[in-house]
């Protein structure tokens, strides 16, 4: 049994509202941090906590706050990404939806870290019900003195703005975001200037992940070396998993990074298995737009280990035979489905997600998407699978944001590991859309090769 | 000389250059000139804020600076990224980038219609010339490519959505030159387009630049529409004195004989205006007295629009001047049409020898 940081209080009743979470420990480490602690001792903590961004790209939280720019007279501001719109992530959902209070007091401390007075919760316009919680545990919060002017004696000010998104996945790009905070069209801005140093209104800001914020808590309660204890190497602390697809239990997890994926996935603790006794095909381990692997390489590194859920593992054998962690929308797939038919949809979702600034993306994806919709139909011709390898490759690295990057990647690792699937699709066209391929050989063991003497 | 600033070091394709700070990388291969220097087809040097979308100018950063001689890890759009010192750029000289460009002009030309041959823009278009040099010659699309609704934008300017590349040059130059911005993008990805919201018509001052800043023929002057190729008129320096204050009244003007047939801004080499111009001088003055014609507008020799304008040529000389030798004849006429000689009822075929005056007697006739 793992250790739970960030969940560990969720199942008790009522948690969503102030009194609860107070009476259960909550805002200590708020008062901890105001009242005690330094801005620079506060950073320094959540730096030796090794914390890394939970929003896909686990940059270093410690080391991105250092960079923000501070110059005098310029205010600055903590932007909370919880435009959750990737698909098969929706962990900062549960967060927000039963610990409101919880990314409240990270938002709390993590502003008074920054000298940011005014934050704002960019959260996703589908999920509708969700800022209506969010303002109500602001206005209790505002309202035992933990928001507003001078708060709890301190004498920092701080307010928190909750702002809904339009429903579009590009403004979960950080810049895109701040375009669309600031009520323009959400297209991403070229970088450099980053945020951290004219970000949103041309002010110093950052922008964090939900889950990354509310891990702020934990880490000033129990210490940022205490927190840099659990997990393996620079995969630190625990990390919110949320496992759909062909599962027993799908659900949001905490996990300490030091578990295999093979026991995430058949553990009673956590995904209990594969449903109906099938065997396991594939997964996407970090959310849609992470590499898919077949079930030998996902259990096993390439090197023959076992693959472990943390950053490092994931990602060991880069993108020939590894995947990411991404943002932890781990989507399993069993021998009955499809990934020509999977790819399809991911990629249907970036053509339709795609915000046509750059022309690589926006003419890519939808050409992606078609030649897919071909092979996937039985009108697909051998050349198609080289024209799509072709495509992503000239999608990936020329476009403003990484959005053109995580429409490229599923195509190319469902071509790199999966081409006799398509193939198989191109050859038996008609047997395609009426059956699937089957598991073939991906669950078979991988031979491991010996170094060379 | 302590106050002298700086300059910075960059070596594009092998070639130094002295540039200020802040320069980018696009703009300090054009201070270098020639083949070396990435084709642009968003960015405006005239317009803040624009570049960085159509990534045709991606370049290689071989060497990130001389205190930092890290590589970029990705190829950077050298619109948009400023040269640091010492900094080692790869262009043309770079296959990775080469192969980048043909991607890009690819995705660029891929629902373009193709159009050129009605397409007023032809001869000056951007898109023309850089798939010219970088496209290859057949698409790998074999899907229907991508259509819009005809809009109406008013009067002088005509739309025309299907040839957009999504540069946003318009965009910017409504913000940045009229009063009122009353386009702009609608949608997202695929069906992103440039459109009024609830088709306006545009009609501010200065908002007929936007048919000069376009790169291809998406946005065309409807006083020009169809009238003539731009390879036909001879372009000449012209100006005017313009009431409009933010005018400056210097203008192209494209004729053919003494006809005017369109107005724009001065363009240079790289396509973009010396100065904007106001919508009087390009849509209302289309008279040669309207004007004060300065002279031939230099024109790139490479360039379609030079064919016909050869520089130097001499007119062969005509003849009727030396024949009359002063003389000034009150009627000209021309003789075949009146001659009692002639008869057409004789068929000079059938006259055995050389004709003689008798052949054509009327009693000669049989």
């Amino acid at each position: 049994m793992g250790r739970k940081l960030l969940l560990d209080k969720a199942h008790i009743e009522g948690i969503r509202y102030y009194d609860v979470y107070r009476k259960n420990g909550g805002y200590a480490a708020a008062e901890k941090a105001l009242k005690s602690m330094t801005t620079d001792q506060v950073l320094d903590e959540v730096k030796k906590s090794g914390l890394r961004g939970r929003g896909g790209a686990g940059f270093p939280t410690g080391l991105k706050w250092s960079f923000i720019a501070k110059p005098e007279g310029v205010p600055r501001y903590l932007v909370c990404n919880a435009d959750e719109s990737e698909p098969g992530t929706f962990k900062d959902r549960y967060l927000m939806e039963f610990l409101p209070h919880l990314l409240i007091e990270g938002l709390l401390i993590s502003s008074y870290t920054l000298g940011a007075n005014a934050t704002y919760i960019y959260i996703r316009g589908e999920y509708a019900w969700i800022p209506d919680i969010l303002e109500e545990a602001i206005a209790e919060a505002k309202k035992a003195g933990w928001l507003g002017k001078n708060i709890q004696g301190t004498g920092f000010d701080l307010e928190i703005y909750v702002q809904r998104g339009g429903g579009a996945y590009i403004c979960g790009e950080e810049t895109a975001l701040i375009e669309s905070l600031e009520g323009k069209r959400g297209n991403p801005r070229l970088k450099p200037p980053f945020p951290a140093v004219k970000g949103l209104w041309q002010s110093p800001t950052v922008v964090n992940n939900v889950e990354t914020l509310a891990a702020v808590v934990p880490i000033i309660n129990i210490g940022g070396e205490e927190y840099a204890k659990i997990g393996v190497g620079k995969s630190t602390g625990t990390k919110l998993i949320s496992a759909c697809g062909n599962i027993n239990k799908p659900g949001v997890y905490e996990i300490d990074m030091t578990i295999s994926v093979e026991e995430f996935i058949y553990s009673e603790e956590y995904c209990g298995g594969i449903p109906n006794g099938k065997r396991l095909k594939a997964c996407i381990p970090g959310g849609s737009s992470v590499p898919i692997l077949p079930a030998n390489l996902l259990l096993t590194t390439a090197k023959g280990e076992k693959r472990l859920m943390n950053y490092e593992s994931l990602n060991d054998g880069g993108f020939a035979t590894g995947t990411m962690m991404g943002s932890g929308g781990f989507i399993v797939l069993d021998e009955d489905q499809c990934v020509v038919r999977h790819t399809l949809s991911l990629a249907r979702f970036y053509h339709h997600e795609s915000c046509g600034q750059c022309s690589p993306c926006r003419e890519g994806t939808g050409w992606m998407k078609r030649v897919l919709s071909n092979l996937e139909n039985g009108k697909g011709k051998m050349s198609d699978i080289d024209l799509l390898w072709d495509i992503q490759r000239k999608i990936e690295g020329n476009t403003i944001c990484p959005l053109g990057d995580a429409a490229a990647w599923p195509v190319a690792a469902a071509i790199r590991h999966f081409r006799d699937e398509f193939e198989w699709h191109v050859n038996n066209p008609e047997e395609a859309v009426k059956r699937n391929f089957g598991l073939a050989h991906y669950a078979d063991p991988l031979p491991v090769p010996q170094p060379v003497a | 000389m302590a106050d002298e600033k700086k300059l910075f070091k960059v070596t594009i394709d092998n070639i130094s250059v002295e540039v200020e700070p802040g320069t980018t990388i696009l703009n300090a291969a054009r201070q270098i000139g020639g083949d070396i220097v990435p084709p642009a087809m968003c960015y405006y040097s005239k317009l803040q804020g624009s570049g960085g979308k159509c990534r045709t100018c991606l370049v290689k950063v071989s060497k990130g600076s001389e205190a930092d001689p890290r590589p970029m890890p990705k190829l950077v759009a050298s619109c948009r990224t400023t040269v640091m010192d010492g900094m080692e750029v790869a262009n043309i000289t770079s296959p990775e980038v080469i192969e980048a460009r043909k991607g890009v002009v690819e995705f660029l030309l891929l629902n373009h219609p193709l159009d050129c041959p009605v397409c007023d823009q032809a001869g000056e278009c951007h898109l023309q010339d850089l798939s010219y040099e970088h496209g290859v010659s057949a698409t790998r699309y074999e899907f229907k490519r991508r259509t819009f609704d005809k809009i109406d934008l008013g009067e002088h300017i005509q739309l025309h959505m299907t040839r957009c590349i999504l540069c946003y040059r318009c965009v910017f130059t409504a913000d940045q030159l009229t009063e009122k911005r009353e386009h702009g993008i609608l949608g997202r990805g695929e069906h992103a387009e440039i459109s009024t919201y609830i088709k306006e018509s545009l009609d501010n001052d200065f908002i007929g630049n936007v048919i000069d800043v376009c790169p291809v023929g998406a946005l065309t002057d409807k006083t020009f529409r169809f009238k003539n190729r731009v390879w036909f008129l001879k372009p000449v320096d012209a100006h005017r004195n313009c009431e409009n204050p933010k005018c400056c009244g210097k203008t192209t003007l494209w004729m053919r004989g003494e006809e005017v047939f369109r107005v724009t801004a001065r363009k240079d080499e790289y396509g973009e205006v010396e100065a904007f111009i106001c919508d009087v001088c390009r849509f209302e003055k289309k008279e040669a007295k309207d004007w004060v014609v300065e002279g031939p507008r230099k024109i790139s020799r490479t360039s379609v629009i030079s064919q016909g304008h050869y520089v130097g040529t001499v007119k062969p000389q005509e003849t009727i001047q030396k024949v009359l030798d002063g003389r000034q004849p009150k009627l000209l006429m021309d003789i075949h049409s009146v001659s009692q000689v002639n008869q057409p009822n004789v068929d000079l075929s059938k006259i055995d020898g050389p004709a003689h005056s008798d052949d054509f007697n009327k009693k000669g006739v049989q």
